[in-house]
């Protein structure tokens, strides 16, 4: 069959070569660690799992095989549909439960905010690219001003977690692009002293009839659950409290897989989307959670090293957004579940159950894999 | 101040941040390290408890109650297994809309919806609340099919109380119902909370009651895994429920039944000793009522029918209501006479008919008098006079002295609830009853009335007849008890409960036959000659009228409360005369002179105990005169 014209092997690596095999490699220990979850959590689900898991996979695909280039000269046109969009939410979304997220298009609805998770680091990352070699003071104006205004769109939806992923997305550019510490660390000082401040009065501050400024009150009531959940144990507190007490009946070795009665009977809340993590932790204990935590930093470091390596400074900067994008949506959502941030809807990256949040990560592998391909293919 | 760099300076500057965002990685996962640390290492032995909190619920398993039978096994109290239909609240949804739709399967009566929002008003969890009870098969089936459609409507199957011998005996049996607040609190004073949790029943009177410590049993426990929804899932561990203890009884179901019978449609008491033991062989309150009626929460109509009716059927009379005693009383104290020495059998006095006292005259029955009257013909004739004179020189001290030993004035003791006292009157008794100094004196003419039965005192049915027991089984005053063995239901062992004697009188034979023999006379050719006269058994017994002075003066009505105003009629009476195995009390009210009403219900009483004759309905008379035309 070698003399023969038709070369399987060939092909097979020409579909394979926009693949980066370390990446592929973290990212197929993470789905099959999710598969593995969804079994004892939601065996019912595993179908819709693996469409989404195949649809994911062909969007990475897709993603690694335009190159880098290709994809920034796309950043405009997508981050002004993007705007566009939401706009578009704003005056004819479609409600559901008490937010304005979704617009109907023909058959389907989509939900704008998503698509800003990757437009928005890939037009920060463009503008960059533009003002290479002479970024100024006012560069990070405009920028600021660019990411301001989707967020501000998203945060009047209201969807605190998505609005919270597009700033950090869009803040991991313009951190990465060279902001000054003398901006960062005011910034930092001020958030720290907030947060702080919130913790030591909560009591005062969650008082009903207290109006937190800006905040919705479902947004207040998150924060003031998680600063003591037994305040509402049946109600908004009932999802930390369980996911907790799943976490911490685990023990170092956990109950064994399929065998977590917090999960099994029911007790733990959303157990295959947001609280996924609590399942492990309760199942495979310490021992399951620390594996978690290494396989994060194995992709979390090679994300680092493919923008480090990276042959443009808008690829650089891109890479470096999404690999902190990867790590936000880990530490978010582990901290939520485990109780030390507050409950908002971000999932457990790769692991959580979600076809759209999925496909929106995958994305953002495919990206790393086609800067980490422009690397190769464009000897420096 | 805008820098130009050079893209490598660009490059080394991207670098410098990467290492400073890993670093912030690592800190931010390290401390994610440290709270999964603090959770499942530090914290775990908490955390595992309160999952197993969660998981584990501890289910009460209710035991089945005890049983109730005769003397001679016959079951006066059951329990049985039917289906109810079930509402739980938390899971129905709007519960009219649901009993509406439920109505369309099965028939839900107005009685049913209005017991169910009682129940649901009174009930102290959030359990199923039951909307129909007792469903027939078919009921069962046409429910099952349309399940579906009552989310949280369940059918169960339950026991239930039975009382197979319905109105009879009522009093005695007593009945159980739902456990109420008070009842809760009773349940707590008792330190019984944790048995009773589960319960949904207790006794609420009669034996029910009193024995509610041995008939309940000890409830079991199931260990369930639960759900989030607090449904079971999974048994883990069970621990049996012990059931209650059966009661046998003292009493004979079938005497009983003779006796309330007798009584037909008119009120009053009867109480049946053996004069041995203090075993009740029969305690007879009429009208009776069906604790059927209760088991299930007792309709509003039901219970105004029982609670309004002017012959108040719930009242226990037997043990409950307190009478003159009248001249049933005089043997008593003919016995004190003798025993204190202020009288002798042989010793007579002139009866005039009347008894002179401070310049009022106390008459006899009969006028110009019974001639020369000594104790036995006291007693078989029922003089006043010879009372009257007895009961001044005894002085009311005297007579309190003597008959409260026998128990009259001071509840026997018996082992079902709601006894009352009586009045035993004393000068003492007097100050004690009456507010004002000028009510509070007690007058010598006082004494005179108490000395025949009248006056002040008072006594029940069952004081009565213990108090006869004793003296003719020679002296000892016992505590009368319906319950004869409990059963432990697990090893069958019976309990013997043991005769228990309160106190010895230390009568004086002589004295006490010479009583006998005049209450003997009583039967043969005295007031109870009619009833006893052609008995095959010898019988003592008194006959006795007691006045219902309360209604003195009353204006004469004609019809039903002319008859309310009627005497109460006595009978005490024991047999055989020799060696007694019954002595009993029987209260006619309104009943009109003792030997006209109260002394027959004794003698069809006697003649099934003794002698196991029925009285073949309608009359003893009728089967005497078959009996003759053969």
């Amino acid at each position: 069959m070698t003399e023969s014209r038709f070369h399987p092997l060939g092909l097979l690596r020409a579909f394979l070569r926009p693949i980066d095999p370390q990446l592929m490699l973290i990212l197929g220990a993470l789905l099959g660690y999710a598969y593995f979850l969804m079994i004892s959590a939601s065996p019912d689900r595993l179908e819709a799992q693996t469409i989404n898991t195949v649809v994911a996979l062909a969007a990475m695909w897709a993603a690694a095989q335009i190159s880098s280039q290709r994809m920034l000269s796309l950043a405009l046109p997508l981050y002004i549909v993007g705007v566009v969009l939401l706009v578009a939410v704003e005056l004819f979304g479609e409600v559901s439960k008490g937010a304005q997220r979704w617009l109907h298009v023909g058959v389907t609805r989509i939900q704008p905010s998503e698509l800003m998770k990757i437009a928005m680091p890939l037009m920060l990352a463009w503008y960059f690219q533009q003002r290479e070699g002479q970024i100024a003071f006012r560069d990070f104006i405009v920028a600021g001003l660019l990411l301001v205004v989707p967020v501000g769109l998203i945060l009047i939806q209201p969807d605190l977690g998505t609005s919270l992923l597009v700033t950090a997305a869009g803040f991991y550019v313009i951190f990465f692009a060279g902001l000054s510490w003398k901006l960062i660390v005011p910034v930092a000082l001020v958030g720290i002293i907030g947060i702080g401040s919130i913790v030591a009065f909560g009591d005062t501050l969650c008082q009903p009839g207290v109006d937190w400024y800006g905040l919705r009150e479902y947004q207040k009531h998150r924060v003031c659950t998680l600063l003591d959940p037994t305040q509402d144990p049946l109600g908004k507190g009932f999802h930390i409290i369980q996911s907790t007490i799943a976490i911490g009946s685990g023990g170092v070795l956990g109950k064994g897989w399929m065998a977590g009665t917090q999960t099994h009977l029911a007790f733990l809340p959303e157990r295959h989307t947001d609280f996924i993590f609590a399942v492990l932790a309760e199942e495979l204990g310490l021992a399951g959670a620390i594996v978690l935590l290494i396989i994060y930093v194995l992709l979390l470091a090679r994300g680092f090293q493919i923008s480090i390596n990276a042959p443009t400074l808008a690829s650089k900067l891109l890479g470096g957004a999404i690999t902190m994008i990867f790590f936000t949506y880990a530490f978010v959502n582990m901290g939520m579940v485990s109780g030390i941030l507050p409950v908002v809807g971000v999932p457990l990256p790769f692991v959580s159950y979600g076809g759209t949040a999925l496909v929106t990560l995958c994305l953002g592998v495919g990206i790393l894999m086609s800067i980490q391909r422009s690397r190769l293919s464009s000897p420096k | 101040m805008t820098e130009f760099r050079t893209p490598d300076q660009e490059s080394w500057r991207f670098r410098r941040r990467v290492v400073v965002a890993g670093l912030f990685v690592l800190v931010c996962f390290g401390l994610l390290a440290a709270r999964f640390y603090y959770l499942q290492v530090v914290r775990h032995d908490y955390f595992h408890t309160r999952a197993e909190d969660n998981r584990i619920a501890l289910l009460p398993v209710v035991p089945n109650r005890g049983t109730i039978a005769d003397r001679n096994g016959v079951v006066l109290a059951r329990n049985y297994a039917a289906y109810t239909l079930e509402i739980t609240p938390s899971r129905a949804g709007n519960l009219d809309e649901t009993i509406d739709r439920l109505a369309e399967v099965l028939t839900i009566e107005q009685r049913d919806r209005r017991r169910f929002r009682k129940i649901l008003e009174e009930s102290r969890n959030f359990e199923s609340v039951p909307i129909r009870t007792r469903l027939s098969d078919d009921e069962v089936a046409r429910f099952i099919s349309q399940r579906y459609r009552f989310p949280g409507v369940e059918v169960q199957a339950r026991l239930f109380r039975d009382y197979p011998q319905g109105a009879t005996a009522s009093h005695v049996v007593g009945y159980i119902g739902r456990i109420n607040d008070r009842d809760v609190e009773r349940i707590e004073e008792r330190g019984e909370t944790a048995n009773y949790r589960g319960s949904e029943y207790i006794g609420k009177s009669g034996l029910e009651q009193s024995y509610e410590a041995e008939l309940h049993g000890t409830t079991g426990v199931e260990q369930v895994e639960v759900n989030a929804g607090g449904r079971a899932v999974r048994r883990l561990s069970r621990t049996s429920p012990m059931a209650g203890n059966d009661l046998e009884l003292t009493l004979d179901i079938e005497l009983q039944k003779v006796a309330e019978a007798a009584f037909g449609n008119r009120r009053g008491a009867m109480v049946a000793i053996e004069p041995a033991t203090g075993g009740v062989l029969a305690l007879v309150s009429t009208p009776t009522f069906d604790p059927n009626l209760f088991v299930d929460g007792i309709s509003t109509q039901d219970w105004k029918a029982l609670n309004d009716s002017p012959d108040h059927p719930l009242l226990n009379r037997a043990i409950f209501s307190a009478y003159p005693p009248g001249s049933t009383f005089k043997p008593f104290m003919a016995l004190a006479g003798l025993t204190t020495g202020k009288r002798t059998p042989g010793q007579a006095i002139a009866d005039p008919g009347f008894f002179a006292f401070g310049g009022h005259r106390f008459m006899d029955d009969k006028v110009g008098g019974h001639g020369m009257v000594d104790l036995h013909k006291s007693i078989v004739v029922s003089c006043n006079t010879y009372y009257y004179q007895l009961a001044n020189d005894l002085g009311i001290e005297g007579i309190a002295r003597f008959m409260s030993p026998l128990g009259f004035g001071s509840r026997t003791g018996i082992d079902i609830p709601g006894e009352a006292e009586g009045v035993l009157p004393s000068p003492d008794w007097k100050k004690r009853r009456f507010r004002r100094p000028e009510q509070q004196r007690w007058f010598g003419g006082e004494t005179i009335s108490v000395g025949i039965g009248q006056g002040y005192n008072a006594y029940t049915p069952l004081q009565m007849a213990n108090a006869l027991a004793a003296v003719v089984n020679g002296g000892n005053v016992y505590r009368p008890h319906l319950v004869r063995h409990v059963v432990d239901n697990r090893s069958s062992a019976k309990r013997v409960v043991e005769p228990e004697p309160v106190r010895q009188l230390g009568l004086k034979p002589e004295h006490v036959a010479a009583v006998r023999t005049a209450m003997v006379d009583v039967t043969k050719a005295g007031t109870g000659a009619r009833a006893f006269g052609n008995a095959p058994y010898s019988v003592g017994g008194k006959t006795g009228t007691a006045q219902v002075f309360s209604l003195k003066g009353a204006k004469y009505v004609e019809g039903r409360v002319s008859e309310r105003l009627r005497d109460h009629s006595w009978f005490i009476a024991y047999a055989p005369a020799d060696e007694p195995k019954i002595a009993l009390a029987v209260l006619v009210e309104n009943g009109g002179f003792g030997a006209q009403s109260a002394a027959p219900i004794a003698r069809l009483v006697m003649d099934y105990y003794l002698l196991g004759k029925r009285p073949n309905q309608p009359a003893v008379e009728d089967v005497d005169a078959a009996e003759s035309d053969e």
